[in-house]
Formats: structure tokens, sequence, C-alpha cells
């Protein structure tokens, strides 16, 4: 392993279950042999505000914080936030973008319009943006609740982490009640 | 592939057997010595005091500093307590320490200012047992009304400062801070800030030290009151006290030079070290776990082996000013901002003088700033205010949220309890202009933190000022903290639950009223009745937590917009919930008939997001609201 530090960035709205995915996130991979850092903010950025977490790993990592422009992973659970973190996505980085609008209070009231060509806007600056569908996959799975599961199923096909470090940790993450729906919802977003 | 190409591999030796601490983990079994976690600042902290034998702490909450206490409580054989305030919560560890326990007292950045008065004094007093004082600061302001350095809290009072730059060295130097809290006898500050708080690496846990119970109660007039005939001896004292750790930074382990490149050298502490040594790994560290007092030979050391040096610091030039008046040539604050938290671009700009090669859209990107949840009590209470046009002088709470359109029902927020006096103020300033036109609001939590003797203020000098306690069962902003109205304590026992009407009337207020925030109607008469009276009154606007209501399990049942009854008048967006959208008709899928030629759109709720608090339904003059049903 050489000394170099790998970021991912996971943007999104408070409630859509973006700390806890990159704690997942995050045991995998040292559960895979990784030093890991992460950073996230909580707060009052938690109602309904933005939330993102950077996740860094690699043989020894200091920063918990990806510098702009320097994120090799840009995993989006939700359309909008994408946008407003592109820029700290390295020039030839990955998006993974999960296919869902929540609209922000100023396009609620009809200030303001949600932009309808977010995917087509990456598409024509980053390489194959991956575009999935989690609530879809979450309701497959049966349980609503499950679209970070996924998301993180989604991010996981870029990652060298070898499945049963994945599994270990997701069976440690969830209680027996909602387990099963999690994984199948980690496998539909691996399979995606 | 994308993966081949961009993820490094990982060592062979590794993927054979894991990671090392891995397999310390399978060969002791369920033995927790020498295991390692992913634990956050706050985390480790709690987790190294329970290691070292502490076993008291008092806090109130505040974010970033909130889950310190919260984890601390959790571990066996330990007490410890929300207080009402800070100010409070240091007076019990101040008592706590002088019957000789270890005892750690937590708070953010701000609560410092609401413990100051003890604080600069029991700096003089010493602490018999161990007293550390964690102060958890925001740069940036992700959570707060200011972002102040409180390491100048350090020199001001004297108190010796720690600054961890990671988990490890949070749940390190906790144990550190205490070792010298008994060593000097003096009360110790360790500083973490939001990143070192909330951002999680690896720790090696240890099993936790046994200690024999060392409390007593041990007389000590002299040294512990403080009249100016005693204080005057204890200063001199603290000044003696000064001197010997000034000697013991140049020793202490924490204070450590990694010499590399001579040509430049770095002196930093705290997470800053992180980012520097993440875009700068080749350069010279002088990194200090100790940031007051500084270690002055150390200091000359490291500058006589180095050609440039920089100082990496948020905020303050606090090091580079005792650095400079030392003699010692350094570049800091010429280059590095004096606001907002630092990353490693931050600090790869400063020092290289370009800015990273990063992309952006030319599209605007609607903000998304936080907003109360759907279901919130605080909606309809500051709907009403909204609409009555009064002056709201606010608190600090999820209801400053209120400020925001469309509610815009607050005007001002400083800190914890300042929306009474300012109301009383405003109201007397004013006087016949301000009546009927003045409210305070203030929430549960905070008003017990530091509205009481407000209150108390608003009958003894008598304002005309309607003060509004927004009840809503907890301490939400921090993430549901239990208080003393609640009845329960921090470590789950049942206890004397506060009753605000009670206690207005003892205080002398008259008019009490208690009404539902979930009620339009009572709420807007409630308050035009009582803004319309001579003298104080207190209105208790008391409804649950959206979030506490979810996890008691009350049944929830969502409501929907009938698209053909609403005429888009646009009435209940004005409540500004999240699960209320406004869509054109062009965008819609099915035909709807239009109500008046003039309608472009429709309201849609959005039944996953809605609790069924049923504001909207209340401002609805068509009806067109009703109970989402089926598959919805």
């Amino acid at each position: 392993m050489n000394n170099t530090t790998r970021s991912i960035l996971l943007a999104g709205v408070g409630g859509q279950g973006i700390i806890r995915a990159s704690d997942i996130l995050s045991l995998a991979m040292i559960e895979a042999g990784y030093d890991v850092r992460k950073s996230e903010v909580h707060g009052m950025a938690q109602r309904g505000g933005c939330v993102t977490s950077h996740v860094r790993y690699g043989k020894k990592v200091y920063s918990p914080m990806a510098k702009k422009g320097d994120v090799d992973i840009l995993v989006s659970f939700e359309k909008l936030e994408t946008l407003r973190y592109l820029d700290y996505l390295k020039p030839d980085g990955k998006v993974i973008i999960n296919d869902e609008e929540i609209y922000p209070p100023s396009v609620n009231l009809g200030d303001v319009q949600y932009p309808n060509n977010i995917i087509e806007l990456i598409a024509g600056h980053f390489s194959n943006p991956k575009v999935i569908s989690a609530s879809e996959m979450a309701s497959r799975a049966g349980n609503h609740k499950t679209s970070n599961s996924a998301i993180l199923g989604a991010l996981s096909l870029y990652l060298d982490i070898q499945m049963n470090f994945w599994e270990s940790v997701l069976r440690n993450a969830f209680s027996e009640k909602i387990l099963e729906a999690n994984l199948k919802a980690f496998n539909f977003g691996r399979n995606a | 592939m994308y993966a081949a190409q961009t993820i490094p591999q990982i060592d062979a030796e590794i993927a054979e057997k894991g990671h090392f601490w891995m397999e310390t983990k399978y060969q002791e079994g369920n033995r927790i010595k020498n295991m390692k976690e992913l634990m956050s600042g706050n985390e480790a902290i709690a987790r190294g005091a329970y290691e070292y034998g502490v076993t008291f702490a008092s806090a109130y909450p505040g974010t970033p500093s909130t889950e310190i206490t919260e984890v601390f409580s959790r571990y066996d054989g330990v007490y410890a307590e929300w207080s009402p305030n800070e100010k409070v919560a240091l007076e019990v560890g101040i008592g706590a320490a002088l019957a000789g326990a270890k005892a750690m007292v937590v708070m953010k950045h701000v609560g410092v200012n609401v413990a100051a008065d003890p604080l600069f004094t029991v700096s003089y007093t010493g602490t018999n047992g161990g007293l550390v004082i964690i102060t958890a600061d925001d740069p940036s302001l992700h959570s707060s009304q200011n972002e102040q350095d409180n390491r100048n809290y350090a020199r001001f009072a004297k108190i010796p400062m720690l600054e961890p730059a990671d988990s490890q060295e949070a749940k390190d130097y906790i144990k550190s801070a205490f070792e010298i809290s008994e060593r000097f006898d003096t009360p110790v500050f360790l500083r973490a800030t939001t990143r070192v708080s909330h951002s999680k690496s690896v720790v090696a846990l240890e099993d936790p030290i046994q200690r024999e119970d060392t409390t007593s109660i041990r007389h000590n007039r002299d040294k512990y009151v403080m009249v100016p005939a005693k204080a005057r001896i204890r200063r001199v004292e603290v000044e003696k006290r000064m001197e010997k750790l000034g000697e013991f930074v140049d020793t202490f382990p924490e204070n450590r030079i990694e010499m590399n490149d001579p040509d430049v050298g770095i002196i930093t502490a705290g997470m800053c070290y992180n980012y520097t040594k993440d875009v700068f790994p080749q350069y010279s560290y002088l990194k200090l776990g100790m940031v007051y007092p500084i270690p002055v030979n150390l200091i000359r050391e490291f500058a006589s082996k180095v050609k440039k040096i920089y100082v990496v610091e948020e905020l303050d030039p606090f090091l580079e000013e005792q650095i400079k008046a030392m003699g010692i040539e350094v570049t800091g604050k010429k280059i590095f901002p004096y606001t907002g938290e630092f990353d490693p671009g931050v600090v790869e700009t400063a020092i290289t003088g370009s800015s990273p090669n990063t992309f952006n859209f030319p599209v605007s990107i609607p903000p998304r700033p936080p907003n109360l949840c759907p279901g919130c009590p605080h909606r309809g209470l500051f709907y009403v205010l909204g609409k009555l046009g009064v002056f709201v002088t606010g608190d600090i709470g999820c209801y400053t949220l209120a400020f925001m359109k469309p509610l815009e029902g607050l005007d001002s927020c400083i800190c914890m309890g300042a929306s009474i006096g300012m109301a009383h103020g405003m109201s007397r300033a004013l006087k016949d202009k301000g009546k009927g036109k003045i409210v305070g609001v203030i929430g549960d939590s905070t008003f017990i933190h530091s509205g009481i003797t407000s209150l108390l203020n608003t009958v003894y000098n008598q304002s005309n000022a309607v003060i509004v306690i927004a009840d809503n069962s907890t301490t939400a902003m921090t993430g549901m903290q239990d208080h003393p109205a609640t009845g329960i304590t921090l470590q789950g026992k049942k206890t004397k639950e506060l009753d605000f009407t009670a206690l207005a009337s003892v205080l002398g207020i008259e008019n009490v009223r208690v009404t539902d925030p979930f009620d339009l109607k009572e709420t807007e008469a409630v308050m035009k009745e009582e803004l319309g009276r001579d003298g104080p009154s207190l209105v208790i606007s008391k409804g649950p937590c959206a979030l506490l209501q979810s996890k008691q399990h009350e049944k929830i049942i969502p409501l929907r917009i009938n698209p053909d009854k609403c005429t888009g008048c646009k009435l209940c967006l004005r409540l500004g919930c999240p699960a209320i959208s406004w869509k054109r008709l062009e965008d819609i899928d099915v035909t709807i008939q239009k109500k008046t030629k003039k309608q472009k759109g429709i309201a849609v709720i959005d039944s996953s997001l809605c609790n069924g608090c049923g504001l909207c339904d209340q401002l609805c003059n068509f009806e067109a609201i009703e109970e989402a049903q089926g598959n919805e």
C-alpha cells in the first residue's frame, strides 16, 4: 500500500442516514485493513439542512477532511446536493447519484425552480456518473429506511473491500429485525 | 476500470491477516485490553476520563460538546449530571474537586462565558482533587452564535490548556489534564474544536484504572475563602504556579519536535496539525499538545533548527503573538485567515499562494438552510407571532430558525437567556410606543438555563413585555437532552419536575397562560389578550417536540391535499413546512380543473414527511386538506 490518502465525500439532506452510512463505510474499510478518519458536522445542520461526511482512508491518514478538488468519489444521496459539492471532486473523480429530489424551502415556496437537468449537466463534465434509484430499491427490500444501504451497495462496487468485510460490518450495524432488509437493499445497490 | 486506477490495493500481508488490532481482538477473545475502535473525539474524551478513574461529570448540553457527557454518563460507577447551566456545572465540579474527586466539567465555547465568574477565582483556590474543564470551540460557527477563541481564557484566567488533534490524543490528553491538575493543584482546560469533537479516528482502548475512594471533607479556609486578604495571598501563588508550569511544559512529551526538511518549520496544535501534515508531510514540525503556557525553550530550540517558520492556527494569533513576543520571526495571520475553520486546502493555499483547481457549474444552486421539522410545535407559535407583526426578541434553540422566510417570526438572537431581558429593556425604552408590540420567546431548557432571573426582573421592574416559553419538553437542538422540567436526570432517574406555572406565580407574575401551539386560533387569541394587558405576562406555549413524538411512538396520521379542491392560494405554504411544496400546473401529470382563472398550480403534501400536526388544515379555507389514506 503506498502512502496515498483517498477521499470519499457523502452528501445529502439531514434525515437520509448519511452519517450512519459513512460510519458503516468507515468500519468496512478498517476491517479491510485501512487507517480511516472521517468527519461531519452535527447539531443545527441536522434539521433538514445539508449534511456531508468526509471519509478518508489509506495506510496512515492525517486530516479527516478532504480539500476541494481532491475527492475520489462523491456519493450524493440527493440530486441537488451533488451540484453543491462537485467542487470537491477530482477532475477524473467518480460520481454516484441517488435519483431523489428533496426540495429546499425556496423551491417549496415556488420562489425558484429545482434544476431539471442535473444528471445531464454532470454527465457533460464527469465521465459515466452512476445513477441509482435507492428509494425504489429500499421499497423492494421491504423497508423504505434502507435507501442508505442501497447507496452503500452501489458504492461498494468501486472500492477494494471484499464482500465478507461488508457483510460482517452490516451484520453488526443493524438489529435482527431490520438486518435482512438492509442486506437486500445493499445487494440491490451492488448489482444495479 | 475506474476502481483499479484510483483505489490503492491493500497490502498483501494485511489482506491475509487483517489489521494488527483485529488480530489482537481475535486472539484475546472478549478482552477489551489493546482493542482498537473508531471513535469521535467526544467519545474518546469520555472514554479517557473513564479509563483514568474519573467518576464525576457536570455539564450543560451544547454543540459540539454534548456527547462527551452523554457517553461518560453510561459508564459503570460514574456520576454525571446535566446542570441547569454552565456556571452551575462548574460550581458543582469545583465542589466535587474540593471534596477530593476527579471532576470533569463540560461545555461549549460560549458556555465558558456563562461559567467565567467561578472560573477566574477557582484559578486562585486550586482544586485539591482533579478539575478539568472541557471547552468545545466552534470555528466556522457550525452551530453557534459566535466563534470566540477560548484559548484566550487560558491566558486570561491563568489556567493551563491542552489541545488534542485527534481521537487518540483526546483520550490521552484528558488523562494528562487530570495529572497536571492534581500535580499542580490547578484547574486545567482541555480545548477541542468541532472537527476534533465530531471527527472519528482509531483509538486504542485500555482497561480502566481501579482507584480507591479519595473523597473526604478537608477544611482549608485560607485556601478556599476568597475574601480580599486571603485572595491576595493566593494571587501570588497563581504566579508561582505559572512559573512551575512554564518549566514543566518544556519537558511535557506531548510538545514534540518532528524534524524533517529544515528549510520550513511549522508550529501548530490541534486539528491544524493534521491539515498541515496532510499537504506538507515533508516539513519539520513543532506540534504543541499544550497551548498554554507555551514551551519557551522548546520553541527556541526548534527556531534554531529551521530556516522559515509558519504558525498554523485557526481564529486568533494566540501562539503567533506569544512567539513573536519572544523575538522570533514567524509568519502567521499575514497569510492565514482570522475567521472560519481551516482544512488542508486552506493551509495549502495560504502557504503556496495558489488555489486548488476546482470545478464549478455556472448554475445557481438553491440554498438548503436547516428548517423546523414537520410537526414542530414552534411552527404554529411563530406563524401567529409573524402574523401579529410584533417585535420578537428570540433566544437560542431550534426556534431561532423561525427568523427565516416564510415565518419571519423572530427578530433577535444574542445568547442563552437574552430574549427576556431584551424584551423588558425594549418595552421600558419604548414606553407607550412599545405597548402590545414586544414579545420575548425562550425555549424551556433555555429558560431554565438563564431566563428565570430575567423573568423576575420583568416583575420587579414592571414592563409590558409578553414572555413566551416555547415549551417542547426537551432540549431539542442538541439532541433531546432532559432538563429540570422533564423530571428525568441525565442518568435516567425520575426526579422532581419543575412546574413553570407555579414558578411564575411565585415570582409574582399575575397573568400566566398555557396554550397549545398546534391550535392557531387559540394561540392567536391568547397572544392578543396578553399583549393588550398592562404589566408583564407569561404564556407557556406547550407542545412536544416532533422528534419526541416519534420517540414516544405516537400514532401519526399523515395528511394530503385534494388536488380537486386546492385553489393554489399558497396560504399553507406560509407555514414553511418541509412536507408542503408547490407544483406548477404544467408540471403535474394529471389534468386539474382550474378553480380560478389565475390559478397557476397546487400545493402538495409529501405524506412520507407529514406528521399530521394539522396546522395547514386549520389555515386552508377550501377544505382541501384531508387524511391520507391507504397506500398514499
